[in-house]
């Protein structure tokens, strides 16, 4: 009575180790191919010759030094947004919500640049509106945590709803400020005397994005990795029961961590608000909240490995935009790239943590 | 006064890409996988209906009449094969391969809404027309006709009888969804596995093969709440990002059914109605901000729901045990 | 036992995990309309011979035969064609379905809840069950759910029931109704396998009983004609000479902990630690004895600060200048605050003890991370920490940043010990220290238990293996479903009988001690 079952044709096995120079070879890999596929899809769209498709993309990010500063400043409000977001994530907490606390940031900024001028001097207006960003992005991203703490509601979904009332909310104080003009926009804040205007370090305004983007990566790496707090939040990351038998206040370390998040998020709106669009609108965070959630799981949660993925995501979008208007195409297909990309890097995160083996059709005897 | 009689049809309108992206999301959540690229695949769903009805059109000289069925038939083909590509890879990435759902989803709503938008205002220019808009109204008319006897039945008429064949189509598929889900074999293993694949695997149920079933079946679905949008709500008129956030507004109403399409009906045409509830405001008032916290309200009622869900902790109105977890049997 | 051909026959079933021998050599005959009991020590093979009838594992080598003919089971569904059904100590079941839904999953036709549920009432009438079909799994109690899984294989149509452990998990009232079902069942001419490590149970319901050790099929003894003393002898074997050491402390023993009306109930409401009163002087071990599950993890948990206990439950610690505090009520991290240098190296080594995801460095930091004034953590110590416990225990790693889940389990073992006994504790408590250790890690684990002895420290050592608590222990404190079934002091390897018989006897306080 013997049933010859039929043998799978491949086993998957978890890989037990893997190092990591060859994790990273094939995470290159799959960039590369999806790159090729990028270039394919944009030749058949395009019908231009794809080694022009690439180096437009190279002049489209780096072609003046205007363009070079303006990827720089993109580059790093993105990876401030990824760093803002991973704190969570190394919690194993899905803040999909950093858009909200963005907009709620940037809302509580232009909300002291409108009405402070001529109160506070210059200088100390400045503070206030990084501290209320700061603050007002820190609770926006202490709600959720606040109910996973106590309720364990689901994350994801909560953030994802917080977007949303953060987005009306900025729309409603937009129109409210806005008054009669009806505009719907409040337009540029302070047009003429600049206050509440970050200041332009050396003459470019860009420079204090990139500036604070690389202070945060260092602090988040040497927070994560050296300080009390960090240790707390890889151990609730990795094992809720480890963390209760050596006596950590898992709930505390939930709200706090999202808090962290927020304010990060927080800082971001304050930035974009008060540095680089100085006014606020429902768009301010673009989708990066989003995005941003891809850059550090993309990087493994890894501050420094940051720095590359929202590379390759700033550099494919930049330049497929500068391809996209030279072709008088719409320069959404950049989205379209960066999908792409993102689903091969993706995918070849399996053939990092499982080994793949094709084994022979051993027959076992009953 | 609200005029029900001209509200309640516009709040349907409203209502129905909401109901098909709401159920679609529903079945998907009941196998278990949480799809948050349901935004970008009702892009995909919408401009691949756009694009089939524009070779269609293009491929019968102006003047000439359309066939009605091919007309009707190959952009919902088209729909369904491009909700379905995206379901596909869905599915492969993170049942296949294991990926992490949430950021899966999201690189497909970046994906879905770049690809819809690209197509939608590239379309002429890729084969060679000057025009730029994408204006589908002869092949639209087909889908936005109404009811023949609509007009002649007063508020009757203009309530239940005065909407595309899309919309009665997105509530009879709801409707069977509910019935599939709650009472046939294939529903019960549909539950068992979104709440414990384990125990659906030990009971010799294809946890893998559900789950592409129904994150696929659910992808086409919702794809069609992006074609009825366009094909019949804007007559045709493709404008980038005029779908705005439904995609995640039919993410919340999946939470705030608590996960049933039936109750989804009459949700999605409550949310509609929210979406423009501001329009009914008196046209001189004041304070225009109220338009914008109007619109807040269903996402602050999904929150509600999902933190009452939790506190009160009852089984039946939580997320599927398994959302969002991927699933592989572990080896021995 | 009426037919001849018995309805399942085992022939020198052998089954290996790794170099771990589960099964060797076992052969076994079960009849129609009898049951039997399956006896033996935990690790002993029970689960894993009976998993290979329900399709979970396949032999390496031997031969199943169902109703004379050689059957080949490979998966759980091949294991319903031959109409054997197994009800796993871990219920499968879908909380938020009704218990009719349950039952049915995965069977194939039209869904008719009516005919479902009128069937499953039919089989409750007939061996006289009590479970509601519409009830949702959530709403049950672990009785009703153990209900639904043997209606679950009744209504597959087994004639073959195993049944692993199943009283472990029920109050008294229930396994005798359980055991009324067992019967009715047995008179419908079906065979029974019952698998326990309860004498009394085996003495109430079976009629035959087969016994294991270390994988090895012992006897199989008809119940009526053997007694409580025999079954015993041969489930725990002759008493193996060990040769641990036990050492004397440095000073006169003091009390150190006394535990006082400990209770702790689940969320089931099922009482898992029941009154238990004991002391602990410094510089003895005291041994925990008892068949797994039977309240020893809840009651480390309580001492440690882990667990909720019932109100009127006192952990009281005596410090050296005579004071006292009560440990009930605190969290590890205070109970270490109020200056109580308490060890617990818990059973669950890398879900617990552990981070599975941290090298040996950064798991040292655990209990230290808190120290110093600064928002830093002091990484230096730990990694010193962790080159001494890798030297001096000999853990054998590629390096210190190597993520512990990588170790080997005596490493991982070495690596958590190492870490609970550095800081000088005062109380050190250990659960299954050496489960899953080779002999060499285990002699190594003894050893350092007992220098912590020599150093006055008080330990609680929870073990299984009898022949180890009977050599390293002072004293052995047994319990027997969550209550203290007798104390054996100064034991030595004669007691093992004593012990054997206090594990498997409920309230056994009464019963025979020396």
């Amino acid at each position: 009575m013997n049933q010859n079952k039929k043998e799978p044709l491949f086993r998957i096995t978890k890989r037990t180790d893997i190092p990591p120079h060859k994790s990273w070879i094939i995470r290159g890999v799959a960039i590369v191919i999806a790159l090729l596929v990028c270039a394919i899809i944009t030749t058949l769209l395009t019908k231009a010759n794809p080694i022009e498709v690439y180096s437009s993309i190279i002049t489209g990010a780096f072609g003046t030094t205007r363009k070079t500063w303006i990827t720089l400043q993109n580059l790093s409000i993105l990876l401030l947004i990824s760093l803002a977001l991973t704190p969570a994530f190394r919690m194993r907490f899905w803040n999909i919500g950093g858009e909200g606390q963005i907009l709620m940031g940037g809302l509580a900024t232009a909300a002291c640049m409108k009405f402070l001028p001529g109160v506070v001097p210059n200088g100390l207006l400045i503070l206030i509106m990084l501290l209320a960003g700061i603050i007002a992005g820190g609770i926006w991203g202490l709600i959720p945590g606040v109910l996973k703490a106590k309720w364990n509601t689901n994350e994801t979904l909560s953030t994802l709803m917080m977007n949303y009332i953060a987005t009306q909310i900025v729309a409603a104080f937009i129109l409210y400020w806005s008054g009669k003009q009806s505009s719907g926009k409040i337009g540029v804040i302070n047009p003429d005397d600049n206050l509440g205007w970050l200041p332009k370090i050396g003459g470019i305004a860009q420079l204090l994005p990139v500036i604070i983007a690389i202070i945060i990566t260092i602090v988040s790496y040497i927070y994560y990795n050296y300080t009390k707090q960090g240790y707390e939040i890889a151990v609730v990351g990795e094992s809720d029961r480890t963390a209760k038998y050596v006596g950590m206040n898992v709930k505390k370390v939930i709200i706090r961590t999202m808090f962290i998040s927020g304010a990060l998020c927080g800082l971001v709106g304050f930035l974009l608000v008060g540095g680089v669009n100085h006014t606020v609108t429902t768009t301010i965070a673009g989708g990066q909240g989003f995005t941003a959630v891809m850059v550090s799981w993309l990087a493994k949660f890894n501050p420094f490995a940051m720095i590359f993925s929202s590379f390759l995501i700033i550099f494919m979008g930049q330049g497929a935009g500068e391809i996209a208007t030279a072709m008088g195409l719409d320069s959404s297909i950049s989205d379209i790239l960066t999908g792409i990309i993102l689903f091969f890097v993706i995918a070849c995160e399996f053939f990092i943590s499982y080994k793949v083996t094709f084994k022979n059709n051993k027959k076992e005897e009953a | 006064m609200i005029d029900l009689v001209s509200f309640i049809p516009s709040a349907i309108q409203q209502g129905i890409p909401l109901l098909y992206g709401s159920t679609g999301e529903i079945l998907t959540e009941k196998s278990g996988n949480l799809n948050l690229g349901i935004p970008g695949v009702m892009y995909v769903g919408a401009i691949s209906g756009v694009i089939g009805s524009f070779l269609y059109e293009n491929s019968v000289p102006r003047g000439e009449a359309l066939n009605p069925l091919l007309a009707v038939l190959i952009p919902i083909l088209c729909s369904l094969i491009g909700s379905l590509i995206m379901g596909l890879i869905f599915c492969l990435l993170t049942v296949t391969l294991r990926a992490n759902q949430n950021v899966t989803g999201l690189a497909m709503t970046t994906f879905g809404i770049g690809f819809g938008n690209f197509f939608g205002s590239s379309l002429n220019k890729l084969v060679g027309n000057d025009i730029a808009a994408i204006e589908m109204s002869r092949t639209s008319s087909y889908f936005s006709a109404k009811l023949p006897f609509g007009d002649s039945l007063g508020w009757f008429g203009k309530i239940f009888l005065s909407y595309g064949f899309l919309a009665y189509a997105g509530v009879i598929i709801a409707i069977a969804i509910a019935i599939v889900i709650k009472k046939t074999r294939v529903g019960l293993h549909l539950r068992a596995v979104g709440e414990s694949p384990q125990t659906a695997d030990a009971a010799g149920i294809s946890v893998t093969k559900f789950k592409y079933v129904s994150t696929c079946l659910g992808c086409m679905i919702a794809g069609l709440g992006g074609l009825y949008y366009v094909m019949d709500y804007m007559n045709g008129v493709w404008s980038n990002d005029a779908f705005g956030d439904r995609g995640w507004l039919a993410i919340a109403l999946v939470i705030f059914t608590i996960w049933k399409t039936d109750i989804g009906i009459l949700a999605s045409f409550l949310f509609g109605g929210l979406y423009i509830l501001h329009t009914q405001l008196p046209s001189g008032i004041e304070h225009k901000e109220l338009v914008e916290l109007y619109k807040m309200i269903p996402y602050v009622v999904t929150l509600v729901v999902l933190i009452i869900t939790s506190m009160r902790n009852k089984k039946e109105n939580q997320p599927p045990e398994s959302l969002g977890l991927p699933y592989f049997r572990e080896e021995r | 036992m009426s037919n001849n051909i018995p309805a399942v026959e085992l022939v020198n079933i052998t089954k290996t995990f790794g170099r771990v021998h589960a099964n060797t050599n076992v052969s076994m005959k079960i009849h129609k309309g009898e049951i039997v009991a399956l006896l033996g020590e935990n690790g002993s093979g029970k689960t894993t011979l009976m998993n290979m009838l329900s399709g979970i594992y396949y032999p390496d080598s031997g031969a199943i035969f169902i109703d004379g003919k050689e059957a080949s089971i490979r998966s759980p569904k091949d294991a319903f064609s031959y109409k054997i059904g197994m009800v796993h100590q871990h219920f499968k079941l879908v909380d938020v379905l009704t218990a009719t839904e349950n039952i049915i999953l995965g069977l194939e036709g039209k869904l008719n809840l009516k005919e479902s549920e009128a069937k499953i009432t039919e089989i409750c009438e007939k061996y006289g069950f009590d479970v509601d079909p519409k009830k949702k799994i959530y709403d049950m109690t672990v009785s009703e759910k153990q209900t639904v899984e043997i209606v679950k294989v009744l209504y597959r149509g087994a004639d073959i029931l195993i049944l692993d452990e199943p009283t472990a998990v029920l109050t008294p009232q229930e396994t005798e109704k359980l055991f009324n079902v067992m019967r009715k069942m047995k008179e419908d001419n079906k065979a029974l396998i019952i698998i326990t490590h309860k004498l009394h149970e085996v003495e109430a319901i079976s009629d035959r009983v087969a016994i294991l050790r270390k994988g090895e099929y012992i006897a199989d003894l008809v119940t009526k004609d053997t007694n409580a003393q025999e079954m015993t002898d041969m489930m725990v074997g002759h008493a193996v000479k060990l040769n641990i050491e036990r050492v004397k402390p440095l000073s006169e023993p003091k009390t150190k902990l006394v535990v006082k009306n400990l209770t702790v109930v689940d969320s089931d409401g099922i009482k898992k630690v029941d009154d238990v009163n004991f002391e602990v002087k410094t510089g003895e071990i005291l041994g925990i004895a008892g068949i797994s599950g039977c309240g020893q993890k809840e009651l480390l948990e309580s001492i440690a600060g882990l667990q909720d206990t019932q109100s009127g439950s006192s952990v009281i610690y005596i410090n050296d200048d005579g004071t006292e505090d009560e440990l009930i009520g605190l969290n590890p991290y205070e109970i270490s605050r109020k200056g109580v240098s308490l060890s617990f190296v818990p059973e669950d080594r890398l879900g617990m003890g552990l981070v599975a995801n941290m090298d040996i460095s950064d798991n040292m930091m655990l209990r230290s991370f808190r120290q110093g004034s600064t928002p830093f953590t002091d990484r230096k110590s730990p990694y010193k920490l962790a080159k001494k416990v890798v030297s001096v225990l000999d853990v054998a790693t590629p390096s210190i940043e190597t993520p512990v889940r990588k170790l080997s389990g005596g490493n991982v073992q070495k690596v958590l010990v190492g870490r609970e006994i550095s800081n000088a504790p005062t109380v050190l408590m250990t659960a299954y220290a050496v489960r899953g250790l080779d002999i060499n890690s285990s002699y190594a684990i003894y050893d350092l238990i007992n220098e912590q002895k020599k150093k006055n420290v008080a330990v609680i050592f929870v073990g299984e293996d009898l022949d180890v608590l009977l050599e390293l222990c002072d004293r052995i404190l047994v319990l027997c479903d969550g209550k203290v079934s007798g104390v054996v002091e100064d034991p030595t390897p004669e007691d093992k009988n004593t012990v054997g018989l206090l594990m498997t006897k409920v309230g056994g306080n009464n019963s025979e001690s020396k």
